[in-house]
């Protein structure tokens, strides 16, 4: 019931915003999503004294077809979803000091898409599962199509035809395991079970079919190309939340939908998604160095995150989904932050272009220590919230596979190259008329960063009660599997 | 049978009321005979009652006629109109109503007498509604070549039912259905026959490669018209197209899958690419019509299929009313111009017409949860479980083309305006999308209303 509440509250809000005025839609969007989080954490506790009854729902929807209305919590959704009620209303308060035209119904979509998103990763029904993945998209789409930048149409066209593409073919998927059980029934038990049973061609069709849709969604190379412009283009909430959240759908729906569904096709054909991952890590990263625009550097740093998370899964033992999941979290504060610093950028100084900056830690110490954090935990510095996750994931993929491992790990060494040259570029060096008079952060805004910063610090100095969410259920899925 | 005097009555009377000059009272009257059709079914529900084995209403015949009757409901009031502008109102409400007479016997015929009587009661009122505009040369254009290929269709009909008769001794479906069952082997002239049906019926459908007529039908019709043939006619031509199939043919259903599966296939692509390349939305719209046609194909040659096929005709209808109405509206309001520029800041210029119709675009699209999300779904399932994942990739990839040529008048709503001007509705305009916005929302979060029933 708990669950079912965790997706009613952003619901509701957003009908409530929908219909208040522009006056009170902030103070309405940052209440409502902070009633989330604390709903998140009462979750939590419930989770953690094993009250499993109070966060399971289930009843019929389509009966005829054997579709439930099934959502339940267990380590792994609680971390996704922790990370959507903490990250959500920082990126509404993030957004405090820009005007919207109609804000009101921005804040609405915004939190419309985070009920979505809690649905996704809590759904334990098949159909349901992909009804929720679709509805996270279509938010998305009028935030990026009504409040993006210059020539947003096509590019934001061209994200929706590609996301629903792929997962067009999970849907096929999912239906063709459907049918192969003679109970007709999308529970995820019945599903896992009438997958595993099928043989190894089907269940590598099935792979395919799932790494298809999660890859377009990731991104993964090749299946990129829609990304670095959509983040580019969208407004600064639309992209945390599709950076900080949405990326992190697909990499959850590989932990809950392919590797208990189709075991032994990942044990057969998982390394070659490994080294499609590790090409992707090392092609985004590489394209990322020669950026001179900041905001589409994070889009490429951001692949390359995501793609390590996706070798580390695909290696399927605890080292890597535990690294991933531990990854995901870090990854949604990391690319949330950034984000938002390129924001504070764009509006003081009109211009992401990183050569036409530099200079601003001599005008503004206080934003540059928070920006150097930040870039830190980007780069997987220890004791920052970065660290804990690569470290886990390569670790992951080594035990699986060494080559692609040392390949792997390129990535931390990439990372530091076109970060501290982003750092480098935009901070030091000479200032220059544009960022001479780089004006003080305000309040609003030294709140937002110096939540972030706790949180990259606090995580990575003590990363032990995050493993422990997810610990436990880890195991489960992994003796499920083996 | 009180369905039947009750709809065919209503059609005499609307002449009637031509004579007494009733233009201001006669809409209430359909609409409570409307009202009284639909009560009378479900009255009749589980009835089974044949009336002299011509017809038989059971549940599938009562279900269609409860839908087309509601959609006609609706469609009435959307078009009100179309019944008040000119001096031919009883000639309109008599001819719709003839049609809905047709309608009738379509989805309860048991014999191919009444089958043949209700194509050419539905078709032939139609021809002359196409072609009511009558001082536009695209409307007579339409009707005309509407017309000339509708003729051929019904004698493509008379001719294969002949041959089915020759075969078999009869022209009542079920014993059609039990000779050719209980024989040892069966002439060909029963396939031709067959084929030949098939083809007059996949024409009516507007099903590829018989769609040629449909587009320009579509376009050049009074788009009131193109609202009515797109919803009442199509829901009931497939449903006729069902009962036929599954009655009568039921017994050699392998034969005919496998042409039917490949013609779904040429509509589907055809119609989706072709209308990806338009420029006028209301072409658009009706090439848009064929590539749902071919999803209503599905249901035809795969089994159990008939709950699908009436969620699918209803969702298709309701969405359908909402994007004829908005195109009437919008089309009036840029004096004539239905190209996709004339959505251009929809929204800004009404943001209920530009609400709903992004609502009924997404549900045909296809977009999750939306009802024809659901629809489309179900087909899906459908196809998988009989084998034919050949064809489900090729529904996916085409519907994604479908979703290419929805969304550009979805990001033509969200464009900047040309002209700053506000879209003012009528209350029965305003009441109608609303109506069928939320319908098509109560179906899209309870399919199992509508997928119960059969």
């Amino acid at each position: 019931m708990l669950t079912l509440i965790l997706i009613l509250i952003p619901l509701l809000t957003a009908f409530i915003l929908f219909v208040s005025g522009k006056k009170l839609a902030k103070t309405i969007a940052l209440i409502g999503t902070l009633i989330e989080l604390a709903f998140a954490v009462l979750v939590l506790v419930n989770l953690k004294q094993g009250n499993v009854q109070a966060l399971t729902f289930k009843c019929n929807w389509i009966q005829s077809l054997g579709i439930y209305f099934s959502i339940t919590i267990d380590g792994i959704s609680m971390l996704l979803v922790l990370l959507t009620a903490l990250l959500t209303p920082i990126i509404v308060y993030s957004s405090f000091n820009k005007e919207y035209s109609n804000s009101h119904v921005l804040f609405g979509l915004m939190l419309l898409m985070q009920s979505a998103l809690i649905g996704v990763f809590t759904s334990m029904d098949g159909f349901l599962f992909y009804i929720f993945w679709e509805l996270a998209l279509i938010p998305i789409y009028f935030i990026c199509l009504i409040w993006g930048a210059e020539g947003r149409q096509k590019i934001t066209f061209k994200f929706f035809i590609y996301t629903l593409f792929g997962s067009l073919f999970m849907l096929l998927a999912l239906i063709y395991i459907y049918l192969q059980s003679p109970v007709k029934s999308f529970d995820i038990q019945v599903l896992y079970q009438s997958a595993r049973a099928m043989g190894l061609n089907q269940q590598a069709w099935v792979l395919a079919a799932f790494v298809l849709a999660f890859a377009v969604k990731m991104p993964l190379f090749p299946f990129h190309t829609w990304q670095p412009k959509t983040y580019t283009n969208a407004p600064m909430p639309g992209v945390m939340m599709l950076g900080g959240i949405m990326s992190k759908m697909a990499t959850f729906g590989i932990i809950r939908w392919v590797l208990p569904m189709v075991p032994q096709a990942v044990e057969q054909y998982g390394n070659y998604v490994i080294v499609l991952a590790v090409i992707s890590i090392i092609y985004a990263s590489c394209i990322a160095i020669v950026q001179k625009d900041f905001k589409f550097l994070i889009a490429y740093s951001s692949i390359a995150h995501i793609s390590l998370i996706a070798a580390g899964l695909f290696a399927m033992n605890a080292q890597g989904i535990q690294g991933g999941l531990i990854e995901m979290f870090s990854h949604g504060i990391n690319t949330v932050g950034l984000f938002f610093i390129a924001d504070i950028i764009f509006n003081r100084a009109h211009t992401s272009e990183m050569a036409k900056l530099g200079g601003i830690r001599g005008v503004n110490s206080q934003f540059s220590f928070l920006f150097l954090v930040v870039v830190l935990s980007a780069v997987a510095l220890p004791f920052t919230t970065g660290f804990v996750g690569e470290f886990l994931l390569i670790l992951g993929v080594f035990e699986s596979n060494g080559i692609a491992a040392s390949f792997a790990g390129l990535s931390i060494i990439l990372g530091a190259i076109y970060m501290l040259r982003a750092f480098q570029l935009i901070m030091l060096g000479d200032t220059n008329s544009l960022t001479l008079h780089f004006p003080k952060l305000t309040k609003q805004e030294i709140i937002t960063l110096v939540i972030i910063v706790i949180l990259i610090i606090g995580i990575g100095v003590y990363p032990k009660p995050l493993l422990d969410i997810t610990e436990n259920s880890v195991n489960i899925l992994l003796q499920g599997i083996k | 049978m009180k369905e039947l005097i009750l709809i065919a009555g209503l059609g005499v009377l609307a002449l009637l009321a031509g004579l007494i000059n009733g233009r201001k009272f006669f809409m209430p009257i359909v609409l409570i005979g409307l009202s009284t059709n639909i009560g009378f079914s479900l009255a009749d529900w589980g009835s089974n009652e044949m009336v002299y084995g011509m017809l038989k209403l059971d549940n599938f015949a009562l279900a269609f006629n409860i839908v087309f009757s509601a959609i006609a409901f609706l469609w009435f009031i959307s078009a009100y109109e179309y019944f008040t502008d000119d001096n031919n109102f009883s000639d309109h409400f008599a001819l719709v109503l003839f049609t809905l007479t047709g309608a009738f016997l379509l989805v309860s015929f048991t014999n191919m007498i009444t089958l043949f009587l209700g194509i050419e009661i539905l078709s032939i009122p139609l021809f002359v509604l196409v072609g009511s505009n009558k001082t536009k040369l695209k409307s007579n254009e339409a009707a005309f070549k509407y017309f000339l290929l509708g003729s051929f269709a019904s004698a493509f009909l008379l001719f294969g039912m002949a041959l089915i008769y020759g075969s078999t001794g009869s022209f009542d479906l079920a014993i059609i259905s039990g000779t050719i069952a209980k024989s040892t082997s069966i002439p060909p002239m029963y396939f031709a026959g067959m084929l030949l049906m098939l083809m007059s019926i996949a024409f009516k459908v507007s099903a590829a490669p018989f769609h040629f007529w449909a587009p320009d039908a579509y376009e050049g019709a009074p788009t009131n018209i193109t609202a009515y043939m797109a919803t009442v006619v199509k829901t009931v031509a497939f449903a006729a197209f069902f009962r036929l199939f599954y009655s009568a043919f039921g017994s050699v259903h392998s034969e005919y899958a496998l042409v039917l599966s490949i013609m779904c296939a040429i509509t589907l692509i055809v119609a989706n690419i072709t209308a990806a390349v338009q420029a006028n939305v209301k072409r658009m719209m009706a090439y848009s019509s064929i590539s749902h046609a071919g999803f209503m194909l599905i249901a035809i040659f795969t089994l159990n299929a008939a709950n699908l096929l009436l969620y699918y005709t209803l969702v298709y209808s309701i969405s359908s009313i909402i994007v004829f109405t908005v195109i009437k509206i919008v089309k009036a309001y840029n004096s004539g111009n239905d190209s996709i520029n004339a959505f251009k800041g929809l929204l800004k210029q009404n943001p209920i017409l530009a609400g709903c119709l992004i609502v009924a675009l997404l549900s045909m699209a296809g977009i999750p949860p939306l009802a024809g999300f659901m629809a489309k779904y179900f087909m899906f399932t459908t196809l998988v479980s009989n084998g034919y994942l050949w064809l489900v990739v090729i529904a996916i990839l085409t519907s994604l083309v479908g979703v290419y040529y929805y969304f550009k008048v979805i990001i033509a709503v969200f464009q900047k305006p040309e002209t700053e001007n506000d879209i003012t509705l009528s209350f029965a305009h305003k009441f109608i999308l609303i109506i069928c916005a939320l319908a098509l929302l109560v179906i899209s979060i309870v399919p199992d209303m509508i997928l119960g029933v059969l």
